[in-house]
C-alpha cells in the first residue's frame, strides 16, 4: 500500500454519507500559475489594484453570456438533494464540498452585488462582501470540483455545479488568479501541440516503436501513421495515449482496429491532443482556440472523418462543443458523425463482422467498467440516448467472456468520478484525489467481493492515470486498470497473424 | 370604505403588480441570456418533443428529485401538489359562476391544505435534523417556510376552525377584479391570510421561489441532445468568429 501524509479512508464496499466536518479540506490549495503562464492565455499576470471591481465586472459579464450561470444562481432552494452526491464530499466530509455549498461560495457574492435582497438584507439571505479571503476560498474549493456533473443529475432544477466551477475559474483567471496545472498545460498545447509537450520527432519515434512492438507480437505490419496527408481518418487522442500505461495499450488497439477495418488513418502532430483544458478553466476563448487546431489539422491533412480516442472530458468537448467551437465541418464526409468516438467505430466494425475476435484471450480477467463522468453525463455515443453506456459495454462483452457491472447507483448516469477529473490531476492535490476516489473504490471492492472482479476498464486518459496512481492506496494493484481498446487489442486476431495463443486456447478448452 | 379594506386592497394591487412585473422581468432576462454551449445532462432527448416530455416529467413528477432522495421527494410532492389543489380550489373566489371543475376540486382542495402543511413541516424539520441541510440553511430559508406555514394554517383555520364570511370575501374579491371596491369582512384570520399571501407574492420574484421559473430555463434540462447534427452558436460567440476566424 502506498504511503500517505493524510488519512486514507477505509473502504467497506458501501459508501456511507459522512457527518459533516467543516474545513477538513480548507488547507488544500493547488499551486497558482506564474504570471508568464497567465499572460500566455490572455489573462493578467497578477491581481490588479482594482481586483474587486474587476471581479464583479467579470461576474457581470459572465451572467450576460451564460444562461446557466444566471438561472442556476437564482434557482437553488437549498433543498439538499445534492448534498450527499459529490464524491469529494463523500470522501472528505468537508461540507463545502457539497455541491450546493460549493455553489454558495459564488452565490453569496452574486446575491450581495447583483440582487435586491442581498443588497438590502445580506445577513438574511446569506450574502457576503467580496474580500480577498472570499477569493482564496473560491480558489481552494473551485479546485476541489472535478466538473463531473453528478449533482446535476439529482438536482430538481438541473443545477450543474460544473457550470459554476467553470465560471468561477474564469472569473479568477480574469483577475490574475489561475492554477498552475491547467494553465501551464494549455500553454504547452499552444506552443507544442499537446498537453505533455511531446514534439513531432518524439511522437514519430514513439509511433515507430509501437509499430515494432505490434510486429514483434503478431508478425503483422500494423501502421501508426503521423501527419499523413490524404488519410481518410484523423485520429485525435489524449497525448497520454502515446506513452502512459495502460493508455498506450489502448492506442495499439485503435491502430489494430483501423488496420483490420481497412481504412487509412493518421495522427496529427499539430493537433496531437484530444483533451481540451480550456473547458476546465471555463474559458470559451481558450477552448475555441484549442479546438480550432483540430479543424486546421483536418483541413491540412485533407481527411474525410475525425475520430476521437478514449478520453472523457475530451469527448465532451468533442461531442458536445466541437461543432459549435470549430464547425461547421461541411468539408468532411457527411455520412459519418463529426466527430466519431473510437468506440462507435469499433462497435460498428464488430457489428459488420470485420474483426476476428478470440474472446478467450481475456479469460484471465473478470472485467468491470468505470463509466467516465463526462462521457456518461455530457455526451452520447451512437444514435440513442444512453448509447454512451451501452456501446462500451457491448464492445467489452464482445471481446471478454467475463463482464460484470459495479452496483447500481455507482454506474451509468449515477457514475462516480475517478477523483482526478476537471483539471485536478496534479500531485499537489493528491489528498483530494485519493479521498475523492473513495466512492468508486467502494464500488470496486463490492464488485470484487461479490464477483471476483480482477480488472476495471476505463475510457478516459484522466481516469486511467488517476486510478493507476490512487488505487494502491486502497490495496488494489495499478495493473488492474485497463483500457477498453487494450481488451480489444488482446482479443483481436489480425489477418495473417502468427497465433501462438491458438494452441493455448485449445488446451484451455480441453 | 374602511381603512382595512383600502389597505388590503392597495396591498393586493401592489403585490400583484410586483409579482407579475417581477416575473416577467425574470423571464425576459432568462430568455435574453444565451446558452452558448450544448450542456444537456445526458442521457437526454434527441428531439424537441422529447425535451418537452422531459420537462413535463420534471415539473409534474419531480423526476430528478425522485432519483435523489425519496423522503424529500414525498415531502416536496405533498407540499407542491397540496398547494396546487388549494390554489385551484381558490378559483371559486375569483370566478362567478363557479365552474364545475372547481366545484369538483373543492372537497379535495379543502383537505389538500393538510398535505401542504405536513409537507412544509417535514421540509422544515429537515433543516434542523439533517446536519448537511442545517449547514446550507440561511435565515431566509426558515422565514420562507414560516411564511408558507402561516399562510397554510391561517387558511385552513378559516375552513376547518372558524369560518369566515365567504360571501363577503367573494364580494370583496370580485370588487378587486372589477376595480369596484367592496368592504372586506373584518376577520382577523382572513386579514392575516391575505396579508401573508401579499408578502409571498412580493417576495416571489426576488427570492429562491424563482425556481418555479428557473426550471423551465435550465439548460441541462431544456436542451436537445443533437450537437453533432445541428450547429449551435450564440450571438456573442459568432462575433468571436468574425473577429478572428
Amino acid at each position: 500500500m502506498a504511503k500517505a501524509s493524510f488519512e486514507v479512508p477505509e473502504i467497506t464496499g458501501v459508501t456511507e454519507v459522512p457527518k459533516i466536518e467543516p474545513d477538513t479540506m480548507a488547507h488544500l490549495e493547488t499551486f497558482r500559475a506564474k504570471p508568464e503562464f497567465m499572460e500566455a492565455l490572455g489573462f493578467p499576470g497578477e491581481m490588479p489594484e482594482d481586483w474587486k471591481e474587476k471581479t464583479l465586472e467579470a461576474m457581470g459579464d459572465m451572467l450576460k453570456k451564460y444562461r446557466s450561470l444566471q438561472v442556476f444562481l437564482d434557482s437553488c432552494v437549498k433543498c439538499g438533494a445534492c448534498t450527499d452526491k459529490c464524491h469529494y464530499f463523500l470522501g472528505t466530509a468537508d461540507p463545502k464540498n457539497m455541491p450546493v455549498a460549493r455553489q454558495d461560495l459564488l452565490r453569496k457574492v452574486y446575491r450581495r452585488y447583483f440582487t435586491l435582497a442581498g443588497k438590502f438584507f445580506p445577513k438574511l439571505v446569506g450574502a457576503v462582501d467580496l474580500t480577498k479571503e472570499v477569493i482564496d476560498e473560491w480558489y481552494n474549493y473551485y479546485h476541489q470540483c472535478s466538473q463531473c456533473r453528478r449533482c446535476s443529475v439529482f438536482c430538481p432544477y438541473g443545477i450543474d455545479t460544473a457550470e459554476i466551477s467553470m465560471a468561477a475559474r474564469e472569473i479568477m483567471d480574469r483577475i490574475g488568479v489561475g492554477d498552475k496545472y491547467c494553465n501551464e498545460i494549455i500553454g504547452k498545447v499552444y506552443r507544442i501541440g499537446n498537453n505533455l509537450g511531446l514534439p513531432e520527432p518524439a511522437l514519430a519515434d514513439t509511433l515507430e516503436g509501437l509499430e515494432e512492438d505490434v510486429f514483434d507480437e503478431t508478425g503483422v505490419n500494423v501502421r501508426y501513421p503521423l501527419d499523413e496527408k490524404g488519410a481518410e481518418i484523423l485520429l485525435v487522442t489524449p497525448s497520454a495515449d502515446f506513452f502512459a500505461e495502460p493508455h498506450v495499450d489502448g492506442l495499439m488497439g485503435y491502430g489494430k482496429v483501423f488496420h483490420e477495418a481497412g481504412v487509412s488513418w493518421t495522427l496529427s502532430s499539430y493537433a496531437s491532443e484530444a483533451a481540451n483544458f480550456g473547458m476546465f478553466i471555463g474559458s470559451y476563448e481558450n477552448m475555441r482556440k484549442i479546438s480550432l487546431r483540430i479543424r486546421k489539422a483536418a483541413l491540412d491533412l485533407g481527411v474525410k472523418r475525425i475520430v476521437f480516442g478514449e478520453c472523457g472530458h475530451a469527448w465532451r468537448v468533442a461531442y458536445a462543443f466541437l461543432n459549435t467551437l470549430a464547425g461547421p465541418f461541411d468539408f468532411l464526409d457527411p455520412d459519418y458523425p463529426v466527430p466519431q468516438h473510437i468506440l462507435e467505430f469499433t462497435w460498428g466494425e464488430i457489428q459488420k463482422g470485420t474483426l476476428n475476435i478470440d474472446k478467450s484471450a481475456n479469460d484471465d480477467m473478470v472485467v468491470t467498467f468505470h463509466d467516465s463522468c463526462n462521457v456518461a453525463r455530457a455526451t452520447r455515443m451512437g444514435d440513442k440516448p444512453g448509447g454512451q453506456f451501452e456501446i462500451p459495454r457491448n464492445v467489452i462483452k464482445a471481446v471478454c467472456n467475463n463482464y460484470v457491472d459495479m452496483p447500481e447507483g455507482t454506474i451509468k448516469e449515477a457514475t462516480f468520478c475517478c477523483g482526478g477529473g476537471g483539471g485536478l490531476l496534479t500531485d499537489d492535490l493528491m489528498e483530494l484525489r485519493v479521498k475523492g476516489a473513495k466512492p468508486r473504490m467502494d464500488a470496486l471492492k463490492s464488485a470484487t467481493d461479490e464477483y471476483g472482479v480482477t480488472h476495471m476498464a476505463a475510457i478516459c486518459a484522466i481516469c486511467k492515470s488517476q486510478f493507476t496512481k490512487v488505487i494502491p492506496y486502497y490495496g488494489f494493484d495499478m495493473d488492474q486498470i485497463v483500457s477498453v481498446h487494450q481488451l480489444v487489442s488482446n482479443a483481436l486476431i489480425l489477418t495473417g497473424q502468427q497465433e501462438e495463443g491458438e494452441e493455448e486456447s485449445e488446451e484451455d478448452a480441453a | 370604505m374602511s381603512f382595512l379594506t383600502i389597505t388590503i386592497a392597495a396591498l393586493f394591487y401592489a403585490a400583484t403588480a410586483i409579482f407579475v412585473l417581477g416575473l416577467l422581468y425574470r423571464i425576459w432576462l432568462y430568455a435574453k441570456v444565451p446558452a452558448p454551449l450544448k450542456i444537456a445532462t445526458t442521457p437526454a432527448p434527441v428531439t424537441k418533443g422529447g425535451v418537452v416530455l422531459r420537462m413535463f416529467r420534471e415539473v409534474a413528477f419531480f423526476e430528478s428529485l425522485f432519483k435523489s432522495n425519496k423522503l424529500l421527494w414525498i415531502l416536496a410532492v405533498l407540499f407542491h401538489f397540496g398547494l396546487l389543489l388549494v390554489l385551484l380550489r381558490h378559483l371559486r373566489y375569483f370566478i362567478e359562476p363557479v365552474p364545475l371543475v372547481v366545484e369538483l376540486i373543492q372537497p379535495f382542495g379543502k383537505y389538500a391544505a393538510f398535505a401542504m402543511i405536513i409537507g412544509l413541516l417535514g421540509l422544515w424539520a429537515r433543516r434542523f435534523l439533517i446536519d448537511r441541510v442545517r449547514y446550507i440553511t440561511a435565515p431566509s430559508d426558515h422565514l420562507m417556510l414560516a411564511l408558507l406555514v402561516l399562510i397554510g394554517l391561517s387558511g385552513a383555520s378559516m375552513t376547518f376552525v372558524a369560518h369566515t364570511d365567504i360571501v363577503g370575501l367573494k364580494d370583496f374579491v370580485m370588487g378587486l377584479l372589477t376595480f369596484d371596491l367592496k368592504p372586506l369582512p373584518a376577520d382577523f384570520l382572513l386579514v392575516v391570510h391575505l396579508f401573508l399571501v401579499s408578502v409571498l407574492m412580493i417576495v416571489f420574484p426576488y427570492s429562491k421561489l424563482l425556481h418555479g421559473v428557473g426550471v423551465f430555463f435550465s439548460p441541462t434540462r431544456n436542451m436537445v441532445d443533437n450537437p453533432r447534427e445541428q450547429r449551435h452558436v450564440a450571438k456573442w460567440a459568432r462575433k468571436l468568429e468574425e473577429e478572428n476566424s
